[in-house]
């Protein structure tokens, strides 16, 4: 599904992936964890395509694409989505609106006929229905004074919608209570299937507790520093980061 | 009539010399016109003072360029959706109180050299639905229309007024409007002259006690062009919404410049002005709230908004209140900004394409303007005309 080969990036001045080898095969979830300014963040949006980072070392394979030479709306087309940790939002573009262009614009790049606002409403209400989202949710504006919880259910959504093949979630788990972290984990693991992989950003186990990852790996000043099983997640919980920063120094 | 090819303020005076023994209406207010134009010029033209009004526009190219003077009205009206009563200016030549030639140039131009406009009245307490004025400019042609709309107790009318065109015409329209006690006037205006030509719009409205003017102006044409609304608010309680759009790109300049007046008191007045520009394109709004010493409870507000698309575009803003009196709630702001990156990027990280992306983030930026028209079908013929404007862009 995915790998990722020495890849280096900076934002201005500041280089913040120092050398990133992570390879994820089809079908397996892996956490990332790491400590504040450790740049998972930044990994989420190189592999998404944002342009102010610049890559300035390695190489990025997904499902054998080079998928640093793609424009952001390209690798999207790809199967690959990335669940913004403060999403964004767009005042005056109707949340159904802007789910249906982008459901639409995946369809057409696959060849796919588009979906008409009655076809897109009913598959819209049913997915809304199953993340507990109220309905009022379609017809407000993106984002726009969304709870901080409503915006990451709404992100949620947006995956359920375009079922991408690989699903980078950053931080999706912060700011929610226990029953709205039930409803994200169990959002991805309606997708999990041997043609989808995600990568976990996040800081705590409980997201962990209920989307038991394949691998988790810790990153650390813009490299990964260490890679285990679901047992490293309760590990650090226990005891932070400091034995593995130390252990790594 | 036609005559020869003519320029400059000289050329148009030399116009009037010939014309005007056939001219219709009183001699002595088109002879008064033509002293007030001999006196003001062309703002920016041969003149070198230049009035405050026109700090930001000068009608220099217009001044540069040759012209001829039309054989046509330069405008067709449709009745069909209306039942108010309809007079040609050629037939029925009043000159109203409201506009100022001794002030105003272009308005000194019209009044000297007016053929035809559009007279519209609706009798008291008729709904007169909805009447459309379609303009069209060609060639090197002048137009000059006199338009005047009046509403008389309880009335309602809408007037939609589309301009479109080719060439490097000029089009300077004047519009006397009043709005009699409790009526209601919606004047929808969607400019898409040729960005080669020249469009200027002068409208005066007087709204009496519990009327209402609400204006809606989206400008896409015109090299030059300026949308000037004097508004008094006469009576109380009178309300006046004078919103809109500009859209321009390449080295179009478009002026939208408004003088609201609260002459009684609990009057509301509402302007919202977007401005979207791209390639080497300016934008200028004008706006200033006059509130008189009796005006108590005042209510006016005021924003302009620019979306920059383009380093080279740029946008003028002089917001203005005069208020002299202590109970009033006056408010204006401006904001300016371009597209924004992490929005762009959020839509494409969707599978949005970049210009689609960008298209989607125009429209939510104009959506605060273009959403205070409140005729559905009005609305989404002017959201057409922007997703029209839009894919030019891209193309």
């Amino acid at each position: 599904m995915l790998e990722i080969r020495g890849l280096a990036a900076s934002i201005g001045e500041k280089q913040i992936l120092q050398g990133i080898d992570l390879t994820v095969p089809d079908g397996e979830v892996h956490a990332i964890m790491g400590p504040n300014g450790s740049g998972k963040s930044t990994l989420g949006y190189v592999l998404s395509g944002r342009e102010d980072y610049t890559v300035n070392g390695g190489s990025v394979l997904f499902n054998g694409l080079d998928l640093l030479d793609m424009a952001p709306e390209a690798r999207a087309a790809a199967g690959v989505f990335l669940a913004f940790q403060a999403p964004i939002e767009l005042p005056g573009v109707n949340n159904a609106n802007f789910l249906r262009t982008a459901l639409n614009a995946i369809r057409r790049a696959h060849g796919e006929s588009e979906l008409d606002a009655v076809q897109f409403l009913k598959l819209a209400r049913a997915e809304t229905k199953r993340l507990a989202m109220p309905d009022d949710m379609l017809k407000r504006n993106v984002n726009v004074g969304f709870s901080g919880g409503e915006k990451k259910r709404n992100e949620v959504l947006q995956m359920a919608l375009l079922r991408p093949s690989l699903a980078i979630l950053d931080e999706t788990d912060s700011g929610l209570d226990i029953d709205a972290l039930k409803i994200v984990a169990d959002g991805v693991n309606a997708l999990r299937s041997p043609t989808f992989s995600a990568l976990v950003i996040t800081h705590h186990q409980r997201l962990l507790d209920h989307l038991v990852p394949n691998r988790v790996h810790v990153l650390a000043r813009g490299r990964i520093i260490r890679s285990g099983g679901p047992e490293l997640a309760r590990e650090l919980e226990k005891s932070g980061y400091a034995d593995v920063l130390a252990e790594a120094a | 009539m036609s005559i020869a090819q003519h320029t400059g303020a000289a050329g148009f005076l030399a116009c009037y010399d010939a014309l005007k023994d056939a001219l219709p209406g009183d001699p002595a207010v088109r002879s008064a016109a033509a002293e007030s134009f001999r006196r003001l010029g062309l703002p920016g033209g041969t003149s070198a003072r230049r009035a405050e009004a026109w700090k930001y526009t000068s009608l220099r190219p217009v001044a540069e360029m040759a012209f001829m003077t039309p054989t046509d009205a330069g405008f067709t009206v449709d009745l069909t959706g209306s039942t108010a009563a309809f007079s040609r200016f050629a037939a029925d030549p009043v000159f109203g109180p409201l506009p100022r030639p001794d002030r105003d140039p272009l308005v000194a131009l019209n009044t000297m050299l007016a053929e035809d406009g559009a007279i519209l009245r609706v009798p008291s307490g008729l709904d007169a639905g909805i009447v459309r004025i379609d303009s069209r400019g060609h060639g090197t042609n002048t137009f000059h229309p006199r338009h005047a709309i009046h509403l008389d107790a309880g009335a309602k009318l809408t007037v939609l007024e589309t301009t479109s065109g080719t060439g490097t015409s000029l089009y300077n329209v004047v519009t006397e409007i009043t709005v009699g006690p409790g009526a209601h006037l919606t004047h929808i205006r969607l400019q898409d002259a040729s960005t080669e030509g020249f469009h200027f719009a002068t409208i005066y409205a007087d709204i009496a006690e519990n009327g209402t003017y609400d204006s809606f102006s989206l400008v896409l044409g015109g090299r030059i062009a300026r949308t000037e609304i004097h508004a008094r608010l006469a009576g109380p309680h009178a309300v006046a919404h004078m919103n809109g759009a500009q859209l321009l790109t390449g080295n179009q300049h478009a002026d939208f410049s408004s003088i609201v007046r609260h002459d009684a008191p609990s009057c509301t007045s509402r302007q919202t002005i977007k401005n979207v520009l791209n390639g080497r394109s300016r934008g200028v709004f004008q706006g200033r709230i006059e509130v008189a010493r009796d005006a108590q409870k005042t209510d006016g507000y005021q924003m302009n908004q620019a979306l920059l698309l383009s380093p080279d575009a740029e946008i003028d803003s002089k917001p203005e209140l005069e208020i002299f009196a202590d109970d009033v709630k006056c408010s204006h702001g401006a904001t300016v900004g371009e597209l924004d990156a992490e929005q762009l990027f959020y839509l494409r990280s969707r599978g949005v394409p970049e210009d689609a992306a960008r298209a989607i983030l125009v429209r939510a930026f104009l959506t605060g303007a273009l959403d205070l028209v409140t005729d559905d079908a009005i609305r989404s013929e002017l959201e057409q005309r922007v997703d029209a404007w839009w894919e030019r862009q891209a193309a």
